[in-house]
């Protein structure tokens, strides 16, 4: 079957926003099945509210919205476009979702649009959990007992008779979000109550607990002549009871025999079959009992999932490329493998290599939520890594994590040994090796976790061999121990801290011992066949099969594991630093550990090694490719940190100096530059100790915000209003990184804070953007709003900006990106960080302008001038680049995954992801970038405000502005006092302290639309966070700024008066962005 | 116990490595098979006699042996080399240790080697005599043994390993869990004779399922012998070594065709090429794995198949048989079964019993079954 030829024009629906549980891999399944099906000549339309993604830049499609995924604004689309199919299945849930939800409302068959990857009865037998479980027992698989339970009552009832733990699972909710495991009664209804809420369908299916059992994935492949594959198995280390998201997995499965999992394959491709899924790829989860070898169905996701994503990166077979050909029409053997060129896709991948996989949580930045893994998925990123044995894989992963802390010196307790092992938590995998070191057996480990004995095994002789190392040195080690350290993937550091070294004498010995890395290749077949494509995982064997060219190349260094602070936006950047090098002629380089990403897809740059980002792993690479320049102002903090160990180890870094990169984050240094060039900036000192801290402190005047230095997206930061909250922080800080300068800076009240980046050759300085910030001064401003152009300042402050942004640039001899915030108080212009490098903003910026910064900034770095490059800026070298239409930026947040966390902003970054939202009018604009942000604000109801003294002013205008678009008032009784003074109808709320019905009882009740609460921010009150934390429960959109108050009135006032309207990338900023 | 071993190439290539299973030497032809599961199989699969086994799979033992995935009454490799050897099984199926099995079947086995760096030198240099000491041997010795054992072309291994004596089969397929279903055989039985050239006890289990009762017979039976027990069909199997010496056993192929259903499969459906005019040759590698496309022309579907074979028929040669080539391998476009025109007789190359591997092809079983239905109808 060839081809369809029926079909013209696909619509393609992206994930939105980067939340926990739906990350970068959907940006990486898009943007395949862009390209995939733009080379086969179809017209692509893509609808993606996420600006930081490459399937949003302006030539991965044809045709590119950035606009709400809703029905109304995906049915606009439609309406312009006419595409001929839509392909549900590369979007993740949201895409799925959404294609669902078009289709029901009639969308689909109004405009004619056909379905393709999987039909909406087969989407809904794979969703719906009564359906599905019918499905499976008709093909003779067995389920997990279960009942699908809509009140608390039926709840309690089957408990009677399946006993605890009962797994609990809300029905259409994303990674697990409102599941639970419910161990008694108490747990139950909570959990229970909680997930009816979420689920959409305020459904919850209840299930036999299979806790403690083996699981497994499987990824399979069908196309429309029912052909069908295993792309790969993957076991979980972690059993039943955390999910996938959260586990280590391991890909090829350890521990199944054949037998097993042919029965497993069998089950998998039946499952398939029954549930319909005509082509493309699906993940089917399986549990097996260790005791009885019993076999259930978990799950099964009809489209291209988080685990396609780890098993295309695992395998290099690209599963979501595949799949959209598949939807086109292709059977899988007309399809060839890319890697082997002369093989086809139809046949099962199998690999020489295992491949680990770990979750990076960060539980640290949400006070209150207990750091235990469970059913529903906290992982905000993940790191993979790939060595010839699990040994050697997991040691690299675990390095590739950046947790700050080597798994030697965390702080491990050994009272705590057996709580760490039995409740799986982020800590478990360095408790296991902990527990060993201390002396537990297999059996005894394997008691309290259930992790299979072969896994344990494995981390415990792990364990013996290091302590075996230990009694050798750096003098008496021989080439034949060191190099059996290295197989087992014991990095150099490792050593070094082994024998009281440092890492490069390690280095130096290894290499006299003749011990050198040496690069495999991932070529889908384990080397039956020749690989065409320069894939490679470091190893210690004894064939290297790199293979380096000898043309002009560059590596560039990526993000690593996505983060708070540190997710796609830098992926994108390095993405477009790979595409730019190709472009200016030069062999682009890829280094990076996150399986998520573009990045580490094989086709984006011309050759891709899949390591850690440590300076050892670096090295490695840079003595194979010998490269002539390295980038590392790309890929965050990551690289950057890197930056001055590789200097010094002899490595060309191309761009900013490292030494300058350094000058603008060392306080002292950079102070006194600020002084030369008479630039303003917030008072500030740094302080050591507690009593230091508070006469700094006292001299600058309250409010300070205090913060450790050399940290990204704002980690461990406050603001302080009086000494108390100095001497707390102070004590903790000491406690936590002694002897780590904390730096105090004036806090600027009410001040508009404003971010620029700004591209240099060091003499010319091109501004991409200057974005201002919706929340004032003191939120993170990767957690506040943010809109271009500038909406309320004046051009002489702009002037001011691009003037202080030029000097900065010269002084630092920015030579690429740099990022400048400024806060502008009382019309005077303040520097308050420059970051000389890439920035979150940096995707958003080219979004709203059409200028691909990073492209520019490769060229740059390449050694052209902005002159050179002006044909890529439409002509402009100085100054500010002109936005088309209004933009705003808003963030996404993850407090609904984390129950018990305050969600009130302040200046710890928490957003997990980000949306764009494009309009005539800043009202416009901030209202779509609010509904993409899945807090979509009330056209009519009731507003409730309760606001600090210094607001009650402006929150009068604000109640007028609501009164005036038709909506109710309520208040808190001196809120309520003061706009009923104004002559407002307002209704009295009680706090949740002075009795009820209070503000709780009547969002729980559905009478309150929008929550408008500010604070001093100098204490958060136990009423402010639970009317907060029932905000977002509800989801009822909680603003807790004045500014963000204005935004959202003015929102509404567009919402009510503009018509829905979209606009393509390509109409903005014309076909050829470049 | 020596705790070093080494593997020697007849290239004089040598790999030194840690020793495990029996403390002995052995040669063989050196190949390399890419399946992830199913080592045991492979182990006792008697294909693999004469051969030293390379697995790609790093990660080997993990889940011990346990007796209801034997594929032979013993072990049939030479020997055994990976990458990292689990010396302790984990899994609730496990009788004993992978290691306790292989020692006590004699087979040595070598871990820690750069097992990809050797598969990149087989890929490339074609497969190659091998010697592999676990007992202490040095280097040179083994070079030595490796050049002076006996090359695979044109060496008859098959009928070394065939059965004796005649016997019969009986036991089906059986759940591996009690979340397996298995099919039960159908109601009408068949009997089938098979020649044993070193036949997989799943083959046997396989036709036990679809209701036959199987007489193993030896591989130097004859047309006649097997024409007076008079079977429903007549039944080839896998086996070793080279395919053009085995005169004998094309030559009752001949007199059979037409009189009996023949399903011939491996070795088997080799014999039947030569049987019918075709000619074999030798691969460069071989296919050994459980992840070979093969498209069924007449379905025109692709089933994922597993694959153990040095040798090849040509499709050329059998331009003017009167067989259709009905399944093609789409990695190298090898042929990979065979249909008479006009005969009730059809083989593959491939392995439909799986074990290891895919179910994909079980259905070929299935339609044996149809053809002596068919056959004995009319």
């Amino acid at each position: 079957m060839p081809r369809r030829n029926d079909i013209h024009k696909i619509l393609i629906i992206g994930s939105g926003p980067i939340v926990i549980g739906q990350a970068c891999e959907f940006d990486y399944s898009g943007t395949q099945a862009c390209k995939a099906l733009r080379a086969d000549g179809y017209e692509v339309v893509l609808i993606n509210s996420n600006p930081a993604t490459i399937m949003t830049d302006p030539d991965t499609a044809d045709r590119t919205y950035i606009e709400p995924l809703t029905i109304e604004y995906a049915e606009e689309v439609i309406r312009q476009e006419r595409p001929d199919a839509l392909l549900s299945t590369v979007g993740g849930q949201t895409g799925l979702n959404l294609s669902v939800a078009l289709a029901e409302a009639g969308v689909l068959d109004k405009y004619g649009v056909e379905l393709i990857g999987a039909k909406i009865e087969s989407i809904k037998k794979a969703e719906d959990r009564l359906l599905f479980k019918d499905a499976m027992r008709k093909i003779g698989l067995e389920t997990p007992q279960s009942r699908l339970l809509t009140t608390v009552e039926e709840g309690l009832d089957f408990a009677t008779k399946i006993g605890y733990p009962m797994i609990l699972r809300p029905s259409f909710t994303l990674g697990g979000t409102g599941g639970g495991i419910a161990y008694n009664r108490e747990d139950l209804v909570t959990i229970l109550e909680r997930g009816l809420d979420l689920s959409p369908v305020h459904e919850v299916l209840a299930e036999e607990s299979v806790l403690g059992w083996k699981e497994y994935e499987l990824e399979v492949i069908r196309d429309l002549a029912d052909n069908a594959i295993i792309v790969c198995p993957i076991e979980n280390f972690d059993p039943m009871g955390v999910h996938t998201g959260d586990s280590i997995t391991v890909a090829p499965a350890q521990t199944l025999s054949d037998r097993e999992y042919q029965m497993m394959r069998d089950g998998a491709l039946a499952c398939l079959r029954e549930i319909g899924v005509d082509t493309g790829g699906s993940n089917v989860q399986f549990a097996i009992d260790p005791v009885s070898g019993r076999m259930v169905v978990v799950e099964m996701n009809p489209r291209v999932s988080r685990s396609s994503a780890l098993a295309s990166k695992a395998t290099g077979f690209p599963i979501a490329k595949i799949a959209a050909k598949l939807a086109v029409g292709y059977r899988l053997d007309e399809i060839k493998n890319d890697i082997t060129r002369k093989t086809p896709a139809c046949f099962e991948p199998t690999i020489d290599y295992v491949v680990v996989k770990i979750p990076k949580w960060q539980f640290e930045k949400f006070p209150g939520a207990e750091p235990v893994l469970t059913t529903q998925m906290k992982s905000v990123g993940e790191v993979m890594a790939i060595g010839r044995t699990f040994k050697q894989a997991l040691n690299k992963a675990l390095r590739g994590l950046e947790t700050g802390k080597s798994s030697a010196s965390t702080n491990l307790d050994e009272r705590l040994i057996a709580q760490r092992l039995i409740t799986p938590n982020p800590e478990r995998i360095h408790y296991l090796r902990f527990a060993f070191e201390k002396g537990y057996t297999v059996e005894e480990v394997f008691e309290m976790t259930q992790i299979d004995p072969w896994f344990l095994r494995q981390v415990r002789d792990a364990v013996l061999f290091e302590d075996s190392l230990q009694t050798t040195g750096l003098d008496s080690i021989t080439a034949a121990e060191m190099r059996r350290a290295k197989r087992e993937g014991i990095s150099d550091n490792r050593l070094a801290r082994f024998w009281d070294v440092d890492s490069l004498d390690v280095r130096r010995k290894r290499k006299e011992l003749g011990v050198t890395a040496v690069f495999n290749r991932v070529d889908t077949c384990a080397a039956e066949f020749e690989s065409f494509t320069p894939y490679m995982y470091s190893s210690y064997e004894s064939t290297c099969e790199a293979s380096p060219s000898d043309r002009k190349k560059v590596m560039i260094l990526g993000s690593g594991p996505n983060r708070i602070g540190q997710g796609i936006e830098f992926d994108y950047a390095c993405c477009h630093a790979s595409f730019a090098l190709q472009e200016f002629g030069v062999e682009s380089i890829m280094v990076n550990c996150n399986p998520e990403t573009v990045s580490t897809d094989y086709d984006t740059s011309d050759r891709l090694y899949f390591e850690p980002l440590t300076l050892e792993d670096v090295l490695n690479i840079f003595d194979t490719e010998k490269p002539s320049g390295v980038i590392v102002q790309f890929g965050g903090q990551t690289p950057l940190n890197l930056a001055l160990p590789l200097k010094a180890a002899g490595v060309p870094i191309i761009g900013t100096d490292p030494e300058d990169i350094d000058l603008a984050e060392d306080r002292k240094r950079f102070g006194k530059l600020l002084d030369e060039l008479q630039i303003p900036s917030p008072r500030w000192g740094t302080a050591t100790s507690v009593e230091q801290a508070c006469d700094i402190a006292r001299d600058l005047g309250y409010p300070v915000l205090v913060r450790p230095s050399y940290v990204l997206g704002g980690r461990a930061m406050v603001i302080a209003y009086e000494e108390d909250t100095v001497r707390r922080y102070m004590q903790e800080a000491t406690l936590y990184s002694p002897g780590r300068p904390v730096l105090i800076d004036r806090f600027l009240e009410d001040a508009t804070e404003i971010d620029v980046d700004a591209l240099s050759d060091t003499q010319d300085v091109l501004i991409g953007g200057v974005m201002e910030h919706i929340e004032e001064a003191g939120v993170h401003s990767g957690d506040s709003s943010c809109v271009m152009p500038p909406q309320s300042v004046g051009a002489a402050e702009i002037a001011t900006i691009v003037d202080y942004t030029e000097k900065l640039a010269r002084a630092l001899r920015v030579r690429g990106l740099m990022n400048i915030q400024y806060a502008i108080q009382k019309g005077k212009v303040y520097v308050l960080e420059v970051n000389p490098r890439a920035s979150r903003t940096v995707p958003y910026v080219s979004k709203a302008t059409g200028v691909a910064l990073p492209k520019i900034a490769v060229g740059l770095m390449l050694g052209q001038s902005l002159k050179d490059l002006a044909h890529l800026a439409n002509g402009q070298i100085s100054g500010v680049l002109p936005p088309k239409k209004v933009s705003v930026k808003s963030p996404v947040f993850p407090f609904a995954k984390f129950q018990g966390v305050d969600p009130a902003l302040g200046p710890e970054m928490r957003s997990t992801g980000e949306v764009m939202g494009v309009g005539e009018s800043f009202g416009e604009a901030f209202g779509k970038a609010q509904l993409s942000a899945g807090v979509p604000l009330p056209m009519s109801g009731c507003v409730f405000f309760s606001v600090n003294d210094n607001h009650k002013p402006a929150a009068l205008d604000l109640a007028k502005k609501f009164a005036a678009l038709g909506f109710e008032l309520a208040a808190t009784r001196g809120t309520a006092f003061w706009l009923k003074n104004a002559g407002l109808r307002v209704r009295t709320v009680f706090k949740v302290n002075e009795g009820r019905p209070n503000a709780v009882d009547l969002m729980k009740g559905g009478s309150l639309q929008l929550v408008i609460y500010t604070t001093t921010g100098a204490t958060s009150f136990p009423d402010e966070q639970a009317i907060r934390r029932t905000a977002v429960q509800h989801r009822v959109p909680c603003i807790t700024t004045i500014s963000g108050a204005r935004a959202a009135a003015e929102a509404i006032a567009s919402r009510l008066k503009d018509p829905v309207r979209v606009w393509s990338v390509q109409e903005l900023h014309g076909d050829a962005a470049d | 116990m020596p705790n070093t071993a080494i593997l020697a190439l007849e290239d004089g290539t040598v790999f030194q490595g840690r020793a495990h299973g029996a403390r002995t030497v052995r040669t063989g032809e050196v190949v390399f098979n890419t399946s992830m599961t199913g080592y045991q199989e492979v182990f006792t699969d008697p294909s693999y006699t004469g051969q030293i086994v390379v697995l790609t799979n790093p990660q080997v033992g993990n889940y011990g042996a346990t007796g209801a995935d034997n594929e032979a009454a013993k072990a049939c490799i030479e020997g055994l080399v990976v990458r990292e050897w689990a010396e302790m099984p984990s899994s609730w199926r496990a009788d004993e240790s992978a290691d306790q099995f292989l020692a006590r079947q004699d087979v040595p086995v070598i871990d820690e080697i750069d097992t990809r760096g050797l598969v990149l030198k087989l890929r490339s240099g074609g497969v190659m005599r091998g010697a592999l000491s676990t007992a202490g041997h040095t280097a040179e010795q083994l070079i030595e043994m490796a050049r002076k054992s006996p090359s695979m072309a044109g060496l008859d291994l098959a009928t070394g390993v065939s059965t004796k004596a005649r016997y019969s089969w009986d036991k089906p397929l059986e759940p591996c869990s009690p979340s397996e279903r298995i099919a039960p055989p159908p109601a009408d039985g068949f009997h089938v004779v098979a020649y044993d050239f070193g036949i997989k006890h799943n083959i046997l289990r396989c036709l036990a399922s679809i209701g036959a009762r199987v007489t193993v017979v030896p591989a130097m039976t004859s047309a006649k012998e097997i024409l007076a027990l008079n079977p429903d069909g007549v039944f080839l199997s896998n086996g070793p070594g080279d395919p053009e010496p085995l005169h004998f056993q094309a030559e009752q192929v001949r007199k059979m065709v037409g009189r009996k259903p023949i399903f011939g499969i491996c070795l088997g459906h080799q014999i039947i090429g030569l049987a019918l005019g075709g000619k074999t040759y030798k691969l460069k590698f071989g296919h050994r794995g459980i992840n070979h496309p093969v498209l069924n022309k007449r379905t025109n579907k692709v089933e994922i198949t597993v694959q153990n074979h040095g040798f090849c028929v040509d499709p050329d040669s059998l331009k003017d048989s009167a067989v259709d080539i009905t399944h093609w391998n789409l990695n190298d476009d090898t042929v990979e079964g065979l249909r008479h025109r006009s005969e009730p007789l059809f083989c593959v190359q491939y392995h439909p019993e799986a074990a290891p591997g895919p179910h994909d092809s079980q259905y070929l079983f299935d339609d044996f079954a149809a053809l002596m239905r068919e056959f004995k109808k009319s």
